[in-house]
């Protein structure tokens, strides 16, 4: 039941992207083309960020705790 | 405080304090205020209060509608580049090889749009329509193999369809019964040709009659008809000012004013839609300044409007515009294609819808396309104006004049809303389309539609924004059996997609309140509902900035 309700919201989601973004309106193919070519950006950008967003917050964590920990030794 | 009523002129300035001018510059919803009444010089009448809207769209709306556009090009020039080097067959027009090296035909962007937007879409408009376009009619089914470029009709019919895009204000465009014996009369006696001009051989008896006819249902002093609505326009314009006049037009004016406004060779200058402030600023520049080179006074100033905007829906504002014309001495034309037969107490039109005197407009022109279900148009004023045109005008001298049958429908029609013959029924249809209009867009408000226009005008025009939603919307209710109209870019402005539903007396209140259902509906699958302002049933304050008592 809830299995069935989840993949019609999903079904009326993708309606709407469909409608909003023109794509009701192209052939099958050209169709094909966009939701292919949005998935590889969306795909290019989730794997950017899985191997650089950790590598990032750790250097800023570091950069910015070696200012505030300098800091707190000159104030001691 | 000394506030004049009806936008009457005080101390030279055009006061349009009230109602308007806020809704449709700031483009809130706001309910705006009543017209005081003006006790001053005892004789400016109480006029009727303007209520508009033009609510603007949520701002991620605008963007998705833009963003659908860009994709939509984006493809458009991807197949035309597949369509050049050969790839794809063109089923479009191009030139012939001979002719590739001269100034290409379908480069522009009117012939882009129209090659790789609205082929995509085009099978939700030319739909063949099979019967009388009364409150329903039947359209038939066509399927298109290869998305639109070509259809074929498939011999099925679908039948009883809801007419919601047809202007068939009071119904009288209908299957033949009783009351149409006349006609069928005439066309036994005078056949259906007139094979000549007015000028020629070409006026008949039944032209007289239905020319009287207009004179008293418009109360002004003659009329004269004409064949075709659009000719009427663009072949009379011409005749009226010529060289050295000015022709200040209003910015969403009918092609066939633009088209008479440029034949005639009179200089035109545009004023923003419905706008008295921008058009009094024009007027007064153009008396101060005169012709552009000379400086000399101009010979006339023409003020071309129309009665209600389809586009829009929104009503002219004819007690302004009337009060500036006489202050600046000016000449007023107004279009009554729309509005004639379908506002007003008795059907007469906006100047009856404002209960004004008719003499106040120079020249009133109308069809007898929309209301009285026939086809040509007239112009009605003074018997000096009318003689003029008689012998001056192109379409008197050039054009095959009115068809017998057709005039004696427009006489019965004329007479059924005067109601001559002492039945009120003509009247009860007036009242029967506004109470339409009221409930239809009180519900739609409700709903959480956009809706432009004023309240009062049967045109009603709902925002759809993207083009995607355009054609889902046409054909999901097509689907359910009812005919809309939706209209896009050119007609348009290109984010502003509409659907435009006319009114018509002949709806019954099941068939409104199906529409109603299915627009519901759709508005929820589609997500159309973007109004920030649902109306309450409670009047809205006055913009008043303190709301301390004043004493």
């Amino acid at each position: 039941m809830d299995f069935r309700r989840v993949k019609e919201y999903i079904a009326w989601i993708y309606y709407q992207y469909q409608i909003i973004s023109c794509c009701s309106v192209l052939e099958p193919w050209e169709q094909s083309m966009v939701n292919t070519i949005l998935l590889t950006i969306f795909a290019m950008v989730v794997y950017t960020a899985y191997v650089f967003i950790p590598v990032h917050i750790r250097l800023a964590w570091q950069f910015f705790s070696k200012i505030c920990g300098l800091h707190n030794t000159i104030s001691n | 405080m000394a506030n004049p009523g009806g936008g009457a002129v005080c101390n030279g300035n055009l006061h349009t304090h009230k109602t308007q001018s806020h809704g449709s510059q700031s483009g809130d919803g706001r309910k705006n205020g009543v017209m005081k009444e003006t006790q001053q010089n005892g004789n400016s009448p109480f006029y009727k209060p303007i209520v508009e809207s033009f609510e603007q769209a949520p701002l991620h709306v605008m963007v998705f509608t833009y963003m659908g556009y860009g994709i939509g090009t984006l493809f458009g020039h991807f197949r035309d580049f597949l369509r050049n080097w050969g790839i794809e067959k063109c089923n479009a027009a191009v030139e012939r090889e001979e002719q590739k090296d001269f100034v290409p035909l379908y480069q522009d962007f009117e012939n882009f749009y129209i090659r790789n937007l609205y082929m995509r879409i085009r099978d939700n408009w030319n739909r063949p329509v099979c019967s009388a376009p009364g409150p329903q009619f039947d359209i038939m089914e066509r399927v298109s193999d290869d998305y639109n470029w070509t259809f074929r009709l498939t011999g099925r019919i679908i039948k009883d369809v809801i007419n919601m895009g047809s202007y068939n204000f009071l119904g009288l465009a209908a299957k033949y019964d009783e009351s149409m014996r006349t006609v069928k009369d005439v066309l036994e006696e005078y056949g259906c040709g007139v094979c000549s001009t007015r000028q020629e051989m070409g006026t008949l008896d039944k032209h007289k009659e239905l020319e009287d006819l207009v004179a008293k249902f418009l109360n002004v002093e003659a009329a004269m008809v004409f064949g075709m609505g659009y000719a009427t326009n663009s072949m009379n314009i011409p005749a009226l000012v010529g060289k050295g006049c000015l022709i200040l037009s209003d910015e969403l004016n009918h092609a066939s004013l633009i088209l008479g406004a440029r034949l005639s060779g009179a200089t035109i200058r545009i004023f923003k839609h419905n706008n008295t402030q921008n058009l009094e600023k024009q007027l007064r520049d153009a008396i101060i300044y005169g012709q552009p080179r000379t400086h000399r006074a101009w010979k006339k100033i023409l003020i071309l409007v129309e009665g209600i905007y389809s586009m829009e829906g929104t009503i002219l504002h004819l007690p302004q515009i009337v009060a500036l014309k006489k202050k600046y001495k000016a000449y007023l034309y107004i279009d009554e294609a729309h509005s004639i037969g379908a506002v007003g107490p008795t059907g007469r039109g906006v100047v009856d819808f404002f209960g004004m005197d008719p003499c106040d407009v120079d020249v009133l022109m109308g069809t007898f396309t929309k209301s009285f279900g026939a086809a040509g148009g007239y112009i009605a004023g003074r018997k000096e104006l009318v003689d003029y045109l008689r012998v001056n005008s192109h379409s008197a001298a050039y054009a095959t004049s009115m068809s017998p049958p057709i005039t004696e429908q427009i006489i019965r029609s004329i007479k059924f809303i005067m109601g001559t013959d002492g039945s009120t029924e003509g009247l009860q249809r007036v009242q029967q389309l506004a109470k339409n209009t009221r409930y239809f867009r009180q519900r739609l408000n409700e709903m959480g539609f956009i809706v432009y226009g004023n309240e009062e005008s049967p045109l009603i025009p709902l925002l759809l924004y993207m083009p995607g939603k355009v054609a889902a919307f046409a054909r999901h209710l097509l689907q359910r059996k009812i005919g809309v109209v939706v209209v896009g870019f050119p007609a348009t402005p290109l984010a502003d997609a509409r659907a435009r539903i006319c009114m018509s007396a002949a709806h019954t209140r099941e068939n409104l309140d199906t529409v109603l259902e299915a627009l519901d509906e759709l508005g929820d699958l589609l997500q159309l509902k973007y109004s920030r302002h649902r109306k309450s049933a409670r009047p809205d304050l006055y913009d008043e900035t303190s709301f301390e008592l004043e004493d």
